[in-house]
């Protein structure tokens, strides 16, 4: 189409500005793009619109305090970000954790990974033009924050993983009440395929859209849903197993064709493999110790160098930390995994429709949070 | 407050004063901006959401600041982010209301001491109600929304054309 206009029409490039205020950028995100009549010719993500400099500021915290801000990073899966620090610290400090803490802190970060995934999948609804999924998916986030407020009493940032164990056993009554929303909450899977998964708009709109093949993905040092969407069977969890999914029976869900539909639907299959593996982790939760013994107050763990990474949310979440034997750390870097994936906008969007761009955005499922620090 | 409206018998006309009227029709539908900086963001897409239902309130969110009353700043504020904020502040047609949701908007939070956040959002624009908490609850933010309908409730804006509570004060920065 442009082909036939150039020869007889002056066409012109236009660069239109995609947030840092935009409903769909989930946050501050800013997209410069130029468009060619309606195709994408450029796309530049800039990032740094929350950028807190949370790195920096683990220099000057001890190690317990770290804790608190990692809990900002990623803050729609919080666990998971305190579960990689503390398990980079234990390294330095080389604590033992007792099998009561292990199984609670695997369950909550699936739990947490149920809720951010129902986050993604209501917000993706709205991006695409979906408003009523967004509704159900809150209302069992709900439940889910819930449970967390049980056991810490806060619905987003938790500070549960600490350094040692956790912060609290479970209350009574927590286990029951889990039990319960899992029971409840995979009769409501299902109810989303019909939702919006299978929905014939909703699958014009993503199945051939956004197409990342699986060599692109590995290209871009894609993690997470995205990779998988491509193809590619990578999850830490499975490769690298941490803490006791060495023990746990789940599966590792692949898309095929790396479209924003295959990235949508690793998710929505992801969450009932996290219902498997919490309810696995409930009927296995031992008594005991919920915390390591000698834990000090003001951690000072001997020079050197940890790294640790898990399966967030949103991909391979790693933290390399370096002690110089002070109550600080000297040296903490992120591998956040919304940082990296964003990257692949440059590419993905060249050629695609300006309509489909932020069906390709969302289906990225960045937080800015992260993306930043 | 003493009752403003006044039935005449048969119930056909109502007396209110001009004030009072125009900020009834001010608090009862207040429209915030969809404007999310970080982790309150997701406690404000919650009071929209099902359990919380914002909209009973007649709080309804609109993407653009051209139709929005109030902002919310739902997060930190970063030096970066600092000018684009004032930017749609000034956007926003009058009256306009600001509610600072959350500790790093109120004064930095957890990043007092970080080289890239600017400590509390009051620095760059003015503010009307702020909420404690990190992040808030959601009833927290339902509470601010109250809390400003009450105080758009003791402005008059037949004062001066423009009077939003604020501007009364005669500290307007922007």
């Amino acid at each position: 189409m442009i082909e036939t206009h150039s020869s007889s029409l002056k066409t012109d490039q236009m660069f239109i500005n995609l947030g840092p205020q935009h409903p769909s950028t989930h946050g501050v995100l800013r997209l410069g793009i130029t468009l060619d009549g309606e195709v994408i010719v450029k796309a530049e993500p800039d990032v740094g619109y929350l950028h807190r400099g949370t790195e920096k500021l683990c220099e000057v915290r001890g190690y317990h305090h770290c804790v608190v801000v990692t809990d900002r990073w990623d803050y729609v899966s919080a666990m998971t970000n305190n579960l990689v620090f503390c398990l980079a610290a234990e390294k330095l400090m080389g604590l033992e954790i007792p099998a009561r803490a292990n199984y609670l802190r695997v369950a909550m970060c699936e739990l947490n990974r149920i809720a951010s995934h129902l986050l993604f999948f209501g917000t993706y609804g709205i991006d695409i033009g979906a408003f009523t999924p967004f509704l159900h998916a809150f209302r069992e986030r709900e439940m889910v924050l819930d449970l967390f407020e049980m056991v810490c009493g806060a619905r987003m940032t938790y500070n549960y993983i600490r350094l040692g164990g956790v912060m609290a056993d479970a209350p009574p009554g927590w286990a029951d009440k889990t039990s319960e929303f899992l029971k409840y909450f995979k009769t409501k899977l299902r109810e989303y395929d019909d939702l919006l998964s299978f929905n014939p708009i909703f699958l014009d709109r993503t199945k051939k859209v956004g197409i990342i093949t699986a060599e692109q993905a590995l290209d871009w040092g894609l993690s997470g849903p995205n990779l998988r969407g491509s193809g590619v069977s990578y999850d830490v969890r499975k490769t690298f197993p941490y803490s006791i999914y060495d023990k746990l029976d789940f599966k590792v869900c692949v898309g095929e064709a790396g479209s924003c539909w295959d990235r949508y639907y690793v998710r929505m299959r992801e969450m009932a493999e996290s219902v498997k593996i919490v309810e696995q982790c409930l009927a296995a939760l031992p008594s005991g110790d919920i915390m390591a013994k000698g834990v000090a107050k003001i951690p000072t763990p001997l020079p050197g160098e940890a790294y640790a990474h898990v399966e967030g949310a949103r991909g391979d979440l790693g933290i390399y930390l370096v002690s110089d034997g002070t109550s600080c750390p000297y040296r903490l870097h992120v591998r956040a995994p919304s940082y990296i994936n964003l990257a692949i906008l440059q590419e993905a969007l060249v050629g695609l429709r300006v309509a489909d761009m932020i069906a390709v955005l969302g289906s990225i499922d960045i937080v800015l949070g992260e993306v930043d620090r | 407050m003493a009752v403003r409206i006044e039935r005449v018998p048969g119930g056909e006309f109502a007396l209110t004063t001009a004030d009072f009227f125009i900020n009834w029709a001010r608090e009862s539908a207040l429209w915030p901006l969809t404007f999310g900086l970080a982790c309150c963001a997701i406690e404000m897409m919650g009071a929209y959401a099902s359990r919380f239902d914002f909209d009973r309130m007649g709080v309804i969110p609109r993407p653009s600041p051209r139709q929005a009353d109030v902002m919310i700043i739902a997060g930190t504020v970063v030096k970066k982010m600092a000018e684009p904020i004032r930017l749609i502040y000034a956007q926003m047609p009058e009256p306009k209301f600001v509610i600072s949701m959350g500790s790093c908007a109120n004064c930095g939070g957890p990043y007092y001491d970080s080289y890239s956040v600017v400590k509390g959002v009051d620095k760059i624009i003015p503010v009307d109600i702020y909420i404690a908490g990190c992040p808030p609850r959601p009833e927290a933010l339902q509470f601010a929304i109250t809390k400003l309908q009450e105080k758009i409730g003791r402005s008059s804006p037949t004062r001066s054309a423009l009077a939003t509570p604020y501007q009364e004060k005669g500290s307007r920065v922007w």
